[in-house]
C-alpha cells in the first residue's frame, strides 16, 4: 500500500494504460516535457517519448477533433483540457462531431476528454466552472466525475478502455486536498454508471458527486452528532449514463433526498435527478426532493463572494436538518 | 479558352498535364466525371417525384476538381483517407463509394449505409478511405488532421485530404485545423473550393483577401491557386501536393477556382446569381466538356470509347434505382440502438408503451 494523492492516482492510471496499451496516448496544451498546468501528466513525456504526449496549439477545438480523427482509425486518446473551463471552445466538435458519430456513421471514437473543474480555489468566473450539466443532455457522451482517490484511478482506466467518448471531470480543490492507501500491484476499475453509496444512512439521502461530496459527507457527520439524524450519501461518480437503480433504491430506503451539487442551479444535474425519482419513485417520498446547489451567477473571485455562492458544508447541514424535520 | 474570374495558374502548368496518366486511367477518370453528373441528374429526377426525403445538392460545375483531387490518392483498403464535403460527389465515387449507397442516403432507405440516420454524402467507409462530413463547416479539418496524426504515429505512408469551400474557411475549426496539422507537419491536403457562392454570399462578404491560398500561407503551409475546372491542373497539382506529404513534408493547401452553377440545394433557385455568370461559366467552363476536348485534341481517346462511358453509366445509374427506389425506410423502433456500445440502445420511452 502507498498513500497517493487523487492527482496522482489519476496521474498512475493514465501511466499504466500507456504502459499497457501502447494505442494510449495524451494531447494538449503543455502536457508534454512541463507536464501539464497542474502536472497530472509530469514525467510521461519522459517515459513514453513526446510523440505519445502531443503538446498542441491553445485550439480546443482542433485538440478534440484530432482526438476523434485518431479515434477513428483505432487510437486511444487522451486529451487535456487545460481547464475544464475551456471545453466550451470545443463544445461543437464534442456534441456535434464525436457525440454523434457512432449513432449517424457507426463510427468508433474511443477517447478520452479530461480536464480540472470546480471551484473553492478563487478562481473567478473562467478557472472553476463545472461543465457537466451542458454535456448531459448530449446523447453519445459518457461522463464520469470521481470524488475520491481510488476513483480517480478507476475511472480514468475505465474511461481510457471505454469503446465510447468519455468526459472526465476532474476536480482540482481535490487533487492534493485528499489521499488514500491504494494497493500496489492491484488493477483498480471502477465501472462506469456505478454509483456508490459514499455513507450509509436511513434518515434522509444526499446524493452528490465531486468536491461536494466531501462537503455532503461533513454534514452527514455533523447531523449525525449533533441531531442524532443518519444521513446516507450517494456519490454519483458517473453521471452519463445515471445509476437510476442507486438513485431509486437510496430513495426507497430513506424517503427523503437532498440533492447536492456545486454546479448553478438552473439547467443543473439536481433538476434531472429530481425528475427521474419524481418518475420512479414518487410514492416513496416523505418529502419535497430539495437542492444545494451554487446560486445562478458566474462565479466571482473574491473570497466573500466565492464562498457565498458556492454551497458550502454549512449550507448542506441546514438544508438537511430542515429536510429532516419536514 | 476563356476562364472567367479566374487567374492564371501559377505554380502548376495547366497546359502541360496529362503525361503521367494512361489512355485507361483518363477514361477511369471521364467515367467518374460521367457517373457524377449522371448520377446526380437521376437524383434531381427523384426529388422531383418526391422520392428524395431531404434536400438535394448539385456539384454541377465542380465535378472536375473533385474527381481530379480523389484520383490523385492512393486508393484501396488501408490505403489514403479522404473526407469530401456535400459537392464531392464525385470524390466520393472515385474512392469506392457506389451509386447504390448514395440513392438510398438520399431516399433515407433502411439498408442505406446509416439506415437511415444521416442524409446524402453524410457517411463513410474508412477502410476503403472516405468519411463523411458533418455540416458544422470546418469540422473535418481537425479530425481529418487526427487521422492524418495516426498515420505520422504509425509511420504509415498514407495521407488524407479534406475540402473546405470558400465559405467554410471562415470558420474557427478551418484555421484551428489547419495551424495544428501545420505545426505537427501532418500528412494532409487541404482543397479549398473557391465556387463563388456560400449559399447565397459572395466572396467580397465572406473574407477580404483575394485567394483562399493567402489564408493558408499565414499558417506556413504551401498553398497554390489552379483552376479548378481544368482536370488535368488539379490533378497534377494533387498529385504534387499528395506525394509531398507522404514523404513527411507536411501540409499542403492547393485553392481550386470553379463556380457552383447550381443554387444551395435544389429548392434554391439562385436568382442572387448573375445569369450572364451561370451561362458563361456552363458554355465556355464546363469542366467535364473541357476535359473531353483536351482528349479528344490530343488524340488520347476516341469519341466511341468515351460513348461506351456514357451508356455503361446509364446502365449504372439505372440498375442501382431500380434496386432500391422501392425499398422500405426504416423501421421506428430501429431509432434506439447504437448510441454507445454500453449500454447498447437508448431506453423507449413510457408512454409510447400506453
Amino acid at each position: 500500500m502507498a498513500e497517493v494523492t487523487f492527482l496522482e492516482a489519476l496521474r498512475q492510471g493514465i501511466w499504466e494504460e500507456m504502459e499497457r496499451d501502447e494505442r494510449v496516448f495524451i494531447l494538449g496544451e503543455d502536457v508534454g516535457l512541463y507536464g501539464g498546468a497542474f502536472k497530472v501528466t509530469e514525467g510521461l513525456a519522459k517515459r513514453f517519448g513526446e510523440s505519445r504526449v502531443i503538446d498542441t496549439p491553445i485550439s480546443e477545438a482542433a485538440i478534440v477533433g484530432a482526438a476523434a480523427g485518431a479515434a477513428h482509425m483505432g487510437l486511444r486518446p487522451v486529451a487535456e483540457m487545460q481547464f475544464i473551463d475551456f471545453i466550451s471552445c470545443a463544445y461543437d466538435m464534442l456534441t456535434n462531431y464525436v457525440a454523434t458519430a457512432r449513432y449517424r456513421a457507426g463510427l468508433s471514437t474511443p477517447m478520452v476528454v479530461r480536464g480540472p473543474c470546480g471551484g473553492y480555489v478563487r478562481g473567478g468566473p473562467f478557472h472553476s466552472q463545472n461543465p457537466e450539466a451542458a454535456f448531459l443532455h448530449t446523447p453519445g457522451l459518457k461522463i464520469v466525475y470521481p470524488a475520491t482517490v481510488r476513483d480517480a484511478k478507476g475511472l480514468i482506466k475505465a474511461s481510457i478502455r471505454d469503446e465510447d467518448p468519455v468526459l472526465y471531470l476532474e476536480h482540482k480543490w481535490l487533487y492534493r486536498r485528499i489521499k488514500e492507501q491504494l494497493p500496489e500491484g492491484e488493477e483498480i476499475l471502477t465501472p462506469i454508471g456505478q454509483a456508490r453509496i459514499a455513507r450509509a444512512g436511513k434518515h434522509l439521502s444526499i446524493i452528490s458527486y465531486g468536491a461536494t461530496l466531501w462537503k455532503s459527507l461533513e454534514a452527514a457527520e455533523q447531523l449525525e452528532k449533533a441531531d442524532g439524524v443518519s444521513v446516507e450519501v450517494l456519490d454519483l461518480r458517473t453521471l452519463l449514463p445515471m445509476d437510476d437503480a442507486a438513485i431509486v433504491a437510496t430513495v426507497k430506503k430513506t424517503n427523503k433526498v437532498l440533492i447536492v451539487h456545486e454546479d448553478t442551479r438552473t439547467g443543473g444535474i439536481a433538476g434531472e435527478i429530481a425528475a427521474r425519482i419524481n418518475e420512479q419513485a414518487f410514492e416513496w417520498l416523505d418529502g419535497p426532493i430539495m437542492r444545494v446547489t451554487a446560486h445562478d451567477v458566474p462565479l466571482p473571485y473574491a473570497p466573500t463572494l466565492e464562498d457565498f455562492v458556492l454551497p458550502q458544508t454549512e449550507d448542506i447541514v441546514k438544508a438537511a436538518r430542515w429536510l429532516a424535520a419536514y | 479558352m476563356a476562364l472567367p474570374a479566374t487567374r492564371p495558374t501559377g505554380a502548376v502548368p495547366s497546359g502541360a498535364g496529362g503525361a503521367a496518366l494512361s489512355a485507361n486511367q483518363l477514361l477511369d477518370i471521364y467515367y467518374f466525371l460521367r457517373l457524377t453528373r449522371t448520377l446526380e441528374e437521376r437524383l434531381v429526377a427523384l426529388y422531383r417525384q418526391t422520392k428524395i426525403i431531404g434536400g438535394l445538392f448539385r456539384s454541377l460545375g465542380q465535378e472536375g476538381e473533385s474527381v481530379a483531387t480523389a484520383y490523385a490518392l492512393e486508393r484501396g483498403r488501408h490505403k489514403d483517407v479522404l473526407s469530401p464535403l456535400i459537392r464531392n460527389l464525385g470524390s466520393l465515387l472515385v474512392m469506392g463509394a457506389q451509386p447504390l449507397e448514395i440513392l438510398r442516403q438520399y431516399m433515407a432507405k433502411a439498408d442505406s449505409p446509416t439506415r437511415g440516420r444521416e442524409l446524402n454524402v453524410h457517411f463513410n467507409d474508412l477502410e476503403t478511405g472516405y468519411l463523411g462530413q458533418i455540416s458544422h463547416l470546418g469540422d473535418m479539418i481537425p479530425v481529418m488532421a487526427g487521422i492524418a496524426l495516426s498515420f505520422k504515429l504509425r509511420g504509415e505512408p498514407r495521407v488524407g485530404l479534406v475540402y473546405i469551400g470558400d465559405g467554410g474557411t471562415s470558420t474557427g475549426t478551418f484555421h484551428e485545423g489547419l495551424n495544428f496539422a501545420a505545426v505537427q507537419r501532418l500528412p494532409l491536403v487541404v482543397i479549398g473550393e473557391y465556387n463563388h457562392w456560400a449559399y447565397s454570399t459572395p466572396p467580397e462578404k465572406q473574407f477580404a483577401v483575394r485567394d483562399l491560398a493567402d489564408k493558408a500561407k499565414g499558417y506556413g503551409v504551401p498553398a497554390v491557386t489552379v483552376d479548378g475546372n481544368d482536370v488535368f491542373a488539379v490533378y497534377e497539382a494533387t498529385r504534387f501536393a499528395v506525394e509531398r506529404a507522404r514523404r513527411g513534408k507536411g501540409v499542403h493547401f492547393i485553392e481550386v477556382k470553379t463556380y457552383r452553377r447550381k443554387g444551395h440545394a435544389e429548392h434554391d433557385d439562385q436568382h442572387y446569381v448573375p445569369k450572364t455568370d451561370l451561362e458563361r461559366w456552363a458554355k465556355e467552363n464546363d469542366p467535364v466538356d473541357r476535359y473531353v476536348q483536351r482528349l479528344l485534341a490530343a488524340d488520347m481517346v476516341i469519341e466511341a470509347d468515351l460513348k461506351d462511358v456514357d451508356d455503361r453509366v446509364r446502365v449504372e445509374v439505372d440498375q442501382a434505382t431500380d434496386a432500391c427506389v422501392d425499398e422500405p425506410l426504416p423501421p421506428a423502433e430501429s431509432a434506439l440502438p447504437g448510441v454507445y456500445v454500453d449500454p447498447p440502445a437508448a431506453d423507449k420511452l413510457w408512454f409510447k408503451a400506453l
